[in-house]
């Protein structure tokens, strides 16, 4: 029993199931399906027209194919679009009112959202399939002019800021999945800095997927005004189920004059079962404009989970001397698949970007690094430095890096590097040799091969994705 | 302390060990030389448990068989390897790989947890009766170290693992006179009646530096000559051909 139990849990250690009752939207992709959401929501009119809009743009769009990793196809009548607890339905004013089951799924989670046990310095959005459960810290964030709040919330209090920016990075327009979610986006949350604000605590949002059949589309939206600084993190399970369960975020990043956004994502979806059952696609799209001067946005994932990932954390180098950054560590094990990477699209002058990426495959796993950095006509004076490692464990697994360049003037520079290497048999014995065993050894190693990018993490998290790393690949060699 | 009899090893289907002995007490410091090739760094992988060997024979490690152990418990017994090519591991810092290896050891022991500040101590001190650059600790393992740095870290991790039996690997290849005399001294300082050493070298040179109780002579995959510190005298003379 107990070993069964340590089996279960080296495997996907968040593969609960709260067992709660749901409201759920009809089954199916409707216009019915999305007045719902919008009616449950309490939306005023012109959020239901933007929905609408994207839903027949949706019509007549078709789902992209070029990626590598091919999927089967989704059948969209056959999903829920909204779930949420039943007790959720009449907004509870307070924690002491949220369904305890709630509160207790979040603590086995390791995210306590009690005033007493929260995490210090981190404040959380907890989002449960379609609804955000509770934001702790409200007050002293409130305090400082932040906003911090569920994006269903900022559409009735915020309109004017959500009018303005929700849908100017991704338009609605922008591909198949994007459109999708600007159709159907449930909940996920909104942040606004203040002109000359840094934000005094890591603000972070935590995304759990619980029910079955329910896909899960989630908008975040991060507005820093001018000469502000947040950093923002995003963290997300789900049940281990036999069938895969589509997760299709949008995440809009807008940076003013001299502000600074740093996102960061430990994403942990449950990756589906050793021969590749079940399992989460996510498929998201992430982007971020530059859009004042000096601005600087700084993307950093740890994607360990999911059956599929597929995304491209972007930014947009509108502002002259902006900055982007993309730091990357993608974990495939047993059969997951990872097409991931960036877009870094200068047009400001003397832009920069830098882009790391790690890629460790295990198992039968596939992993691939694709990015394109494009360098306008008028963005003079612009530097690239990208770098991409793949490290390979076994010989059943893969690695490929496809590198888009654009260069328009002759002032700027491109730079690449890519190696690919295996896990060493020496390192391994040399750890081995000083008492490490082979779990403890790979994980130390491939943490090395990782630094560059964990140590970007806020402090509070980098010990918890080291651990990931090591959890991710366990049985891996040997 | 340790016993080998009749070792056998082989690697694809090549015969590298052909029924080799050696038996060290405690507190003993045995020297093999050998040519190149003769199987020295296949002994020191196959006591320490490298996989990959086909083996046949007794080891015995304080009473103990070592054959179903695998290499990481070895190591938290006292079975220290000393490499003869330290191999880099980028990312890793040194400090931090020294004290987790050290806790694995500590942990079979029985004993808790170094705290943070003790190893520091402990970790420093050790530098400097090494004659060691601190700075050495904050790097990545191994990475960029030149191959005198990397010896002197190996000696450096024999000390604070402090175990009880060291193989030392060729340490002394390719060093100058300033870091052998390191390497020595690291050496005897860490000498004492619960140790033993089995000292592998090609050359008698560090054997000027540190005094070998026995001295064994390798060739052809067993021991064809054993005697004491003069038989390597005799060996610098003659050259391995002079023996058998
Ligand atoms: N993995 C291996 N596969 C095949 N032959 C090997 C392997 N490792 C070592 N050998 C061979 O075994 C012999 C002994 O090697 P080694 O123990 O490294 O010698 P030494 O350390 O004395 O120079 C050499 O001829 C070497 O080429
Ligand atoms: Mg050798």
């Amino acid at each position: 029993m107990k070993n069964q139990e340590l089996d279960q849990n080296k495997e996907y250690k968040y593969g609960f199931t709260t067992d709660i009752e749901n409201v759920k939207a009809p089954k199916g992709l409707s216009e019915e399906t999305i007045k719902f959401i919008s009616k449950i929501k309490k939306e005023p009119k012109w959020m239901l027209d933007w929905r609408l809009k994207a839903y027949n743009r949706l019509k007549v769009s078709k789902e992209p194919n070029w990626q590598k990793p091919k999927y089967p196809k989704i059948d969209y009548q056959d999903l829920y679009y909204y779930s949420a607890p039943k007790s959720m339905k009449d907004k509870p004013k307070s924690l002491d009112e949220v369904d305890p089951k709630l509160i207790e799924t979040y603590n086995k989670l390791g995210i306590p959202l009690n005033e007493q046990k929260k995490l210090s310095g981190v404040a959380v959005d907890a989002v449960f399939d379609s609804v955000s459960v509770a934001t702790t810290f409200k007050g002293e964030l409130t305090k400082k002019g932040i906003i911090f709040c569920p994006i269903s919330e900022a559409i009735q209090k915020h309109p004017d800021l959500v009018k303005k920016y929700l849908g100017s990075v991704i338009p609605i327009s922008d591909h198949y999945f994007a459109t999708l979610n600007s159709a159907v986006f449930t909940d996920g949350s909104f942040v606004y800095i203040p002109p000359n604000t840094r934000c005094p605590m890591e603000l972070s949002t935590y995304f759990r997927i619980n029910a079955a059949e329910t896909g899960q589309f989630e908008r975040t939206l991060i507005i820093a005004d001018k000469g502000s600084y947040v950093s923002y993190l995003e963290g997300c399970t789900a049940p281990m189920r036999d069938e895969n369960q589509l997760h299709a975020a949008n995440v809009e990043l807008i940076a003013l004059d001299d502000a600074e956004i740093k996102y960061s994502t430990v994403q942990n979806w449950y990756p589906g079962d050793k021969d590749g059952v079940g399992g989460i696609y996510n498929f998201v799209t992430k982007r971020g404009a530059c859009r004042g001067k000096n601005s600087k946005i700084s993307w950093t994932q740890v994607e360990t989970g999911s059956a599929i990932t597929w995304k491209y954390p972007s930014c947009i180098l509108q502002g002259d001397n902006s900055v982007g950054e993309f730091y990357s560590i993608a974990i495939t094990n047993n059969h997951q698949k990872a097409d991931t990477g960036t877009k870094m699209i200068h047009l400001g002058k003397n832009t920069k970007s830098k882009i790391i990426s790690k890629g460790i495959s295990a198992g039968k796993a596939d992993n691939t690094y694709r990015g394109l950095v494009d360098i306008g006509r008028k963005a003079l004076n612009s530097r690239n430095y990208t770098q991409c490692d793949s490290l390979l464990m076994g010989n059943k697994c893969g690695a490929h890096t496809v590198p888009y360049i654009k260069n328009k003037n002759s002032s700027s520079t491109i730079e690449h590097e890519a190696t690919t290497s295996k896990i060493n048999e020496d390192q391994l014995f040399y750890c081995n040799q000083r008492g490490l065993n082979q779990e403890e050894a790979v994980s130390l190693i491939v943490n090395g091969f990782c630094k560059d990018v964990l140590q970007q993490l806020p402090m509070e998290f980098a010990v918890e994705a080291q651990k990931l790393v090591g959890i991710s690949l366990e049985g891996s060699v040997g | 302390m340790l016993e080998i009899k009749n070792l056998n090893a082989s690697i694809n289907n090549k015969e590298i060990l052909k029924g080799l002995n050696i038996s060290i007490k405690p507190g003993e410091l045995h020297a093999i030389m050998g040519p190149n090739g003769s199987g020295k760094s296949t002994l020191a992988n196959v006591l320490s448990g490298k996989e990959g060997y086909k083996i046949s024979g007794e080891l015995n490690f304080l009473g103990k068989n070592l054959n179903e152990i695998p290499i990481d418990e070895r190591a938290q017994k006292g079975i220290f390897l000393a490499f003869q090519y330290p191999t880099e591991i980028p990312g890793v810092n040194t400090s931090n790989f020294l004290r987790t290896s050290l806790n694995k050891v500590r942990k079979a022991q029985g004993k808790k947890e170094i705290d943070a500040l003790s190893f520091i101590k402990l970790v420093k001190e050790k530098t400097n009766e090494l004659g060691m650059d601190e700075k050495m600790l904050s790097r990545q393992l191994n990475v960029g170290f030149s191959g005198g740095e990397k010896k002197k870290n190996e000696i450096l991790q024999m000390k604070i693992l402090d175990p009880n039996l060291i193989i030392l690997d060729e340490t002394d290849s390719g060093l100058d006179i300033d870091a052998l005399k390191i390497v020595a001294d690291g050496v005897n300082s860490s000498r004492d009646s619960k140790k033993s050493f089995l000292v592998i070298t090609h050359y008698q040179r560090l054997l000027n530096f540190i005094k070998p109780d026995f001295v064994h002579v390798l060739a052809n995959g067993k021991i064809v000559k054993s005697g004491t510190k003069e038989l390597a005298m005799q060996l610098e003379k003659t050259g391995y051909k002079g023996i058998n």
